[in-house]
């Protein structure tokens, strides 16, 4: 309220509508009673102002080689965006604010991209406790808060109206459609090893829980300390008898921890089922990673283009500018966030289609996108959805849709097998749109 | 005027101008001030300890951590309204100063900072450890209709204002009190000169552990009260940066000074702010600040202020 | 599980963690010991040995063992004319009083660090070096005995055992510099009491310079012996420091052989409990560990003096 009237009295200061008014009565006495289509003009100036999408970035911290993709990315998304008209006829402009990876700065970003950018709403941001720190101040801004995080935040119903992941599917939906395949074409008996942290607890419970459904066992779970740096001496705890291993690790060290694992072995390895996450932005190439040949992923995106690959993620690829490899065209040792990113360029042609459906005019019509957007169900595979077709459901604001398992073939991930939309379906555990806004 | 009334105008003068303040600041500042104040209790408590009694503690966010996650854990497990919930939050921060002071205080000087890194250390991973109750580091919400006290919402932008600078108000008279009492100049004097203390028959040990306690209580109250007003939960703030930020705070602002925490505080606060927005480098521009601050204002601000003109500030 | 490769790989993994950590430790204890300020910027210096490593091998041509070999000499080389020149223009300047280097190092922490995510990016990028085949460790019944042996199976590199062996080369080297040169004596002497080595005409302000540009190399030089196994990152400096804060104290204040004692203590412990814990609770445990070493020994293991 206090921040209104400080901004309207700046905007429509006495000499400025001094000005107006005399540059208007200026027009007219030189165009008699033209003196309409200046109103209409101005009128246009207001409604061609930029829509402001507010851009929490990981920029330091340990999301940095994360942020940087999602930067690229949403640009990227951005310029094709702007270069086909807009959103309802409006430019799209991004301010970016680096929240460092850090809850407590990330509650701040959004607080300063709603109160002091006056952005129309919210978007981006990757790791969980980030969401999770902000999310509260976004609801309480009522500001709406698109996330692009894979966590299972939102579906759980822990956050709230504002806070929508309609962009990438979470972490629920992609373990438990992975358990099919490891135990039909791996092995029953699976040694799990994961962070030891919320996300990593989400990998364990959802994953052990689909495993032995499918008649499979889960026989050892290693959760690794974070900040660790050295992971050898926790490889003796794997059984003898494992069929697979089950990995997934985040953050900076994530290399030496697959690479440990291939010293480990040696050359009798079992079966590797591994989540990209613990390769992500990492050349598959790099010393001592051979022994991953044969191996599997799950990915959210296959980084290296596929033999059947569709001109939307030719597309994609190319406006974002990465490589067949999955690598920056600029730098081949540059290897992107193919598996996550693809959930900003969604996100943003998401939001569009929002505003579009609800008329969107300003930050009076935050409740009306948030409306149009939980009205949306079916997303088909697209320039706007090159990752594939999803199912949106309004009621969790949360998106569904195909996961990835590629195999190590001759040092590139090779698609082996693609998941339907309905593997990854689970109970509702909340219904947002009961809440008021 | 004499010196203690100087004082008390100016400490209340600044409660007063923060509480004049809320009407003109915009939207953004004002939400931004709340929060500085919580943060700045937190610092008066550290500076208890570092400032008056000149121990180096590198894990006070094992209080702030405790104070947050005693209010939290009873709320999000046990469905305890907030009022209860921030008592339980401060009794647990009591009990850990308790504990930790007991047993931390046998040592002083580093090792007196790495028992007390050790500690926190060891609650972090503990935050972790326990994850299936804390979520471990994405930590958890605290919904807004538990965010309710004595009928207040604290969600709300002007009731949240008010909370902090209440609670920020206490801090500063507790502190400012406790400053003026006998108390505070024996921990002074413990810090100039323990030995001299200690042979006019002051019980040294005694005095730090009560210190201990009132800095750590005061941390965990500011968790406590962190976490409420704006939300969220999380494995975080109990990190070792965290144990950083109220020292960096403290000497920024200039330790032994009751306002001292508070500019630092605010300070820090509007150096990364206002360089985010020149530049995507701006821990680089923060760097360089503090780097300077160190040559042109040793003392830290308030105590620059104090070295060269202002005598009397406590 | 079997107990017995378990307890010897855990203890291979702790030696090499002690043995980088040795050396930043000892680097740490020098500056510690002969200046008396904390250096919050010391993992930096660990870091930018690593990253250098990385810039230095990927410019160097040839083979990538000749790269390696390069960055062993030039990287520390470079970390230390760094920690010099912050030397002389700010600690210098602030009399190296402890509580203003405290802030002026969390300064240099964060120009460090968004320098080096400025110009070499997020990424953690891995670097070959020399004597990169596996070793195995051949278990004779699947248990108990073992042997080391070059060739397939389980196991760890012959890299790592390297890494070991260089400690201990530099280690020596060290203690001779300590003890057998007159850049040692005049050390030791600053360290006893700075102003009677003043007094006795010693350059103190130049030992400082010294001291505090080889306390950073020899953290750089843990820095690039660490890249062929954990690969340089931009944050890679914040565990290594508070671990080697640790080593300094436990050690004992000033005692080069306490902190290397300690240093692989602390190392082989941290694999040896991880048998028969949790790995998170293993943690908790020999981080309380170290607190109550502390408490009921404060001046640390090998420390003569209360502190």
């Amino acid at each position: 309220m206090k921040k209104d009237s400080l901004t309207q009295t700046s905007a429509t200061s006495p000499q400025r509508r001094k000005v107006i008014k005399s540059l208007a009565a200026g027009t007219a006495l030189a165009a008699g009673a033209s003196s309409l289509p200046l109103v209409s003009h101005y009128a246009q100036a207001q409604s061609s102002a930029p829509i402001k999408i507010g851009f929490q970035v990981h920029r330091t911290g340990i999301g940095a080689a994360y942020g940087r993709w999602y930067d690229r990315t949403t640009k990227a998304a951005v310029a094709k965006i702007n270069a086909e008209g807009g959103i309802n006829g409006r430019p799209v402009e991004i301010v970016a604010e680096d929240d460092g990876t850090d809850a407590k700065r990330g509650a701040e970003v959004v607080e300063k991209l709603a109160s002091q950018h006056n952005c129309d709403l919210a978007f981006g941001t990757l790791f969980s406790h980030v969401v999770i720190g902000s999310a509260p101040r976004a609801g309480e801004l009522k500001i709406p808060y698109f996330v692009v995080s894979e966590g299972h935040h939102v579906a759980s119903g822990m956050l709230n109206r504002y806070t929508l992941q309609p962009g990438i599917t979470d972490v629920k939906s992609q373990v438990q459609a992975m358990a099919p395949f490891v135990t039909s074409t791996l092995g029953k008996k699976i040694t799990m090893i994961y962070p030891d942290f919320a996300f990593g607890h989400d990998h364990r419970d959802y994953f052990s829980a689909a495993v032995e459904a499918q008649g499979g066992q889960i026989v050892e779970k290693i959760a690794i300390p974070p900040t660790e740096t050295s992971f050898t001496k926790y490889f003796p705890k794997i059984p003898r008898d494992t069929d697979v291993i089950y990995h997934v690790m985040v953050g900076p060290a994530v290399l030496t921890f697959v690479k440990e694992m291939g010293e480990f072995f040696g050359r009798s390895r079992p079966e590797i089922f591994g989540f990209i996450d613990s390769l992500e932005a990492v050349d598959l190439n790099s010393p001592g990673l051979d022994f991953l040949e044969g191996t599997y992923f799950w990915e959210g995106n296959p980084r290296y283009a596929q033999a059947d690959q569709s001109d939307y993620d030719k597309a994609y690829r190319k406006a974002v500018g990465v490589d067949a490899n999955g690598a920056s065209v600029s730098d081949s040792k540059d290897v992107s966030t193919y598996a996550h990113m693809f959930g900003c360029w969604e996100t943003l042609h998401i939001i569009k289609a929002g505003m579009e459906a609800s008329g969107y005019r300003g930050p009076q019509d935050r409740a009306k996108l948030i409306e149009a957007v939980e009205a949306m169900r079916e997303m088909p595979h697209s320039y706007a959805h090159p990752q594939g077709a999803k199912l949106f459901n309004g009621k969790t604001h949360q998106t569904f849709g195909h996961q990835y398992i590629t195999q190590v073939q001759s040092g590139r991930l090779v698609l082996a097998h693609t998941t339907s939309i309905e593997d990854t379906f689970y109970p509702d555990e909340v219904d947002y749109t009961k809440q008021s806004f | 005027m004499t010196v203690r009334q100087k004082s008390w105008a100016l400490h209340l003068g600044l409660l007063a101008a923060l509480f004049g303040l809320q009407f003109i600041l915009p939207t953004y500042h004002h939400g931004s001030l709340a929060r500085v104040m919580v943060l700045a209790c937190y610092a008066m408590g550290y500076n208890i300890l570092f400032g008056y009694v000149g121990l180096l503690s590198l894990g006070h966010a094992l209080f702030f951590a405790t104070g947050m996650y005693g209010m939290g854990l009873v709320i999000q497990h046990l469905g305890w309204p907030a009022g209860p919930a921030l008592l339980a939050g401060l009794a647990a921060g009591f009990g850990m100063a308790l504990t930790v002071g007991i047993l931390a205080l046998r040592t002083s000087g580093v090792a007196f900072m790495i028992v007390t890194l050790m500690f926190a250390q060891a609650g972090y991973l503990a935050a972790l450890y326990f994850g299936d109750y804390t979520r471990g580091d994405e930590g958890f919400v605290i919904q807004q209709a538990d965010r309710v006290l004595a009928g207040f919402d604290l969600s709300d932008p002007t009731n949240r204002y008010f909370a902090a600078l209440l609670l920020f108000g206490i801090c500063l008279v507790l502190t400012l009190r406790l400053v003026e009492a006998r108390f505070g100049q024996v921990l002074v004097a413990i810090r100039e000169n323990e030995e001299r203390t200690r042979m006019l028959g002051y019980d040294i040990h005694r005095h730090k552990l009560a210190a201990v306690v009132a800095s750590g209580t005061m941390a965990a109250f500011a968790g406590a009260a962190y976490g409420l007003l704006f939300g969220y939960a999380g494995a975080t703030f109990a990190s070792v940066q965290y144990s950083i930020f109220p020292l960096l705070w403290v000497l920024l602002g200039g330790a032994g000074t009751v306002i001292g925490p508070f500019i630092g505080t605010l300070f820090m606060f509007y150096l990364i702010d206002l360089s985010s927005g020149i530049t995507s480098a701006y821990m680089l521009i923060a760097g360089v600040v503090l780097v300077l601050l160190t040559l042109f204002a040793p003392q830290g601000l308030a105590g620059e202020v104090r070295r060269r003109r202002v005598k009397w500030l406590p | 599980m079997e107990l017995g490769p378990y307890l010897i790989l855990g203890f291979l993994e702790g030696l090499v963690t002690a043995a980088v950590l040795s050396l930043m430790a000892v680097g740490l204890s020098l500056v510690f010991g002969v200046m008396r300020v904390v250096n919050v910027a010391h993992g930096e210096f660990f870091m930018i040995g690593a990253v250098l490593a990385w810039q230095i091998a990927s410019m160097t041509g040839g083979h990538p063992a000749l790269g390696f070999l390069a960055a062993l000499v030039f990287a520390p080389l470079l970390a230390a004319v760094l920690a010099m020149a912050a030397d002389q223009l700010v600690l210098k300047r602030i009399a190296y009083d402890p509580e203003r280097t405290i802030v002026a190092t969390i300064g240099l922490l964060y120009i460090i660090q968004q320098t080096v995510l400025m110009t070499y990016g997020p990424d953690a990028r891995p670097l070959e070096a020399l004597l990169m085949s596996a070793l195995s460790i051949l278990f004779v019944n699947g248990q108990k005995a073992a042997f080391l042996f070059i060739g397939p199976g389980l196991g760890t590199t012959s890299y790592k055992l390297a890494v070991i062996g260089a400690a201990m080369v530099l280690l020596a080297a060290i203690w001779a510099l300590m003890t057998r040169t007159r850049f040692g004596l005049l050390m030791r002497a600053t360290q006893l009491d700075r102003e009677m080595a003043q007094a006795f005409a010693i350059p103190v302000n130049r030992v400082y310079a010294l001291v505090f540009g080889l306390g950073a190399g020899l953290a750089a030089l843990g820095g690039v012996l660490i890249v062929p196994i954990q690969q340089a990152h931009y944050l890679m400096g914040h565990d290594p420091l508070l671990l080697s804060f640790i080593v300094v104290i436990i050690g004992g204040l000033g005692s080069l052989p306490g902190t290397v004692v300690a240093a692989l203590l602390i190392g082989v412990s941290d694999g040896i409990i991880s048998v028969f814990f949790t790995p998170t609770l293993a943690k908790i445990i020999a981080t309380l560990g170290v607190a109550f070493v502390l408490i009921f020994r404060p001046q640390g293991l090998f420390g003569k003096r209360a502190l």
